[in-house]
């Protein structure tokens, strides 16, 4: 069943050039976990930007073309009405926390929806369980570690019961703790709770780990989409000019192909796939 | 040629929170090192001394002959240039040739030797066509070419860079490991703080690893990957292609291989 459906999607900001967009599609089924890659300015953020309405709807923008997110429209409907069905997280995780307490941040957002007392509680303690921060409730968003504040961000989506989890360089400005914290609850998410998940990364190697397809994008069209085995290895010398790296193992094996049995993208593979 | 040296140094924030405490390492001109940890470890708040942006609470840090705690800021700032990781904290001039000259008018520079300075340095990081426009137009890389270029134009004999690569693209590292090599060749002294472990591993020649306030590795990156202890007790994670050479037995066990270049020879 497909979640997301983009058909020939353009998007052009007022005063650009350039489109940040460029006649988009692309058809995502429910439970996948798909990555956005390509270089600064290729249109991964206005991607996810438009996935969640906030393009044009917040930002002004041209949008052409069509978009359906669990069978609604995303410039059609508001924001906030979207986003208890989709879940965003952004690379800034501290401009996204306003209130004093963990618990009073995960709270707005159902707040706002009108949500009851009760269903409140309950969901703010599972969603807490849901990103390991039980007992965190009582602390200030401002006085935990950049991963425990990006997983505060995923719960304060998860509380609202979202179907969809849009999730936009969510790692940048983490640490090595932070990034695995993160990419393992996302990764959890997709496969215990079935969300479907959309990230912009740069982390290639754990992209080729945890994703079921990965798009690319230059200049705002898609121009490689399919599996991280399928993609990855044809992207070997182009690196360059698509902006984004391959996984070490891949760039290995392209170039030794005679040692090994199948070209691997993760580490796992390729120590399989060596021809000791 | 600017030696740095730390003696016993210990820093404490007003709020008494203990940064770093006992730490003790010489940098020689034209090293190129890299302090790794993870966040809250204390390597940010160890190379704010170097330039003095931090005053030691006790113990002592020289600059070449500089003491730290003698001499402000401006001064060391001559010696030891700090790239800030978020371009944004740094630049605030209203155009790109602005923030190039600001560092180089402060120093003190004749008009003919800060407009060369600024012709070479944006043409050397692609700068040029952009030196009339406001830094904040311009894409996130760029911005931080601006910052590093406003900081090698100075050129002091000590470069500090502040995870160069974090939030960069593809062609954006490509362009920072190039300029890195570039001020290797010159002789520099660069020392970068960093959770990018092929950077590190490719592109400095040695490791200081703080954790919990502690320096607690000083070596060449070969030694620190091979060193299953000191990888666990802080995180840190390899290159992929390291990793993948010593599962299939092909790296030593006291030295990792490094890069895919050197696997490419090794396999």
């Amino acid at each position: 069943m497909s979640v997301i459906k983009v058909e020939n999607l353009t998007v052009q900001y007022s005063g650009e050039e350039h489109k940040a967009l460029d006649g988009v599609s692309l058809e995502i089924q429910k439970g996948e976990f798909i990555a956005i890659l390509g270089a600064h300015g290729a249109g991964k953020t206005t991607l996810c930007l438009s996935l969640n309405g906030i393009v044009p709807n917040m930002i002004s923008a041209d949008m052409y073309g069509m978009i359906e997110v669990l069978g609604e429209i995303p410039p059609k409907i508001p924001v906030r009405q979207l986003a208890a069905k989709v879940g965003s997280i952004f690379d800034n995780p501290e401009f996204q926390m306003s209130q004093l307490t963990v618990f009073e941040e995960v709270a707005l957002g159902l707040q706002n929806l009108g949500v009851d007392k009760v269903t409140i509680e309950k969901n703010i303690k599972e969603s807490l369980k849901l990103v390991g921060l039980e007992g965190f409730e009582e602390r200030s968003p401002f006085e935990i570690s950049g991963g425990q504040q990006q997983r505060l961000a995923m719960a304060s989506a998860l509380a609202m019961k979202p179907e969809i989890l849009i999730l936009d360089e969510p790692t940048s400005n983490l640490d090595p703790i932070g990034k695995e914290e993160v990419f393992s609850v996302t990764r959890r998410l997709n496969l215990e709770e079935g969300l479907t998940v959309v990230i912009a990364e740069h982390e290639v190697e754990v992209i080729s780990e945890f994703a079921d397809q990965v798009v690319f994008l230059e200049n705002g069209k898609i121009i490689e989409k399919g599996t991280p085995s399928e993609i990855f290895p044809k992207i070997v010398g182009r690196q360059e000019s698509v902006g984004v790296r391959v996984p070490q193992v891949t760039e290995l094996a392209s170039n030794k192909s005679n040692l090994f049995k199948s070209i691997p993208v993760t580490l796992s593979q390729a120590v399989e796939a060596y021809k000791a | 040629m600017t030696e740095i040296r730390v003696e016993n140094l210990k820093h404490v924030y007003p709020n008494g929170v203990v940064a770093v405490n006992g730490v003790n390492v010489k940098i020689s001109q034209g090293e190129q090192v890299s302090v790794v940890g993870q966040n809250g470890s204390g390597k940010t708040t160890l190379v704010k001394h170097w330039n003095g942006l931090l005053k030691p609470t006790d113990g002592k840090v020289y600059v070449g002959e500089l003491d730290s705690q003698e001499n402000s800021v401006n001064v060391l700032a001559r010696t030891v240039g700090y790239v800030f990781q978020n371009p944004n904290h740094q630049i605030f001039a209203a155009s790109v040739k602005d923030e190039l000259e600001f560092g180089l008018k402060n120093i003190g520079l004749q008009k003919e030797e800060i407009d060369s300075r600024v012709e070479y340095i944006s043409s050397e990081f692609g700068l040029t066509e952009f030196l009339d426009i406001n830094p904040y137009r311009l894409g996130f890389s760029l911005r931080k070419s601006v910052g590093m270029a406003s900081i090698i134009a100075m050129e002091p004999d000590v470069i500090i860079l502040d995870e160069p690569t974090t939030g960069q693209d593809y062609l954006g590292i490509k362009a920072i490991r190039g300029s890195i090599k570039k001020l290797r060749e010159q002789g520099k002294t660069v020392i970068v703080v960093s959770h990018d472990m092929p950077l590190v591993a490719e592109d400095t020649d040695r490791v200081l690893v703080m954790c919990d306030t502690e320096l607690i590795f000083d070596g060449a990156p070969s030694k620190l990957f091979a060193t299953e202890s000191i990888l666990k007790r802080t995180n840190l994670l390899p290159p992929q292609i390291t990793s993948f050479m010593k599962k299939i037995g092909r790296s030593d066990s006291s030295e990792s291989i490094l890069s895919v270049s050197e696997a490419l020879d090794k396999i």
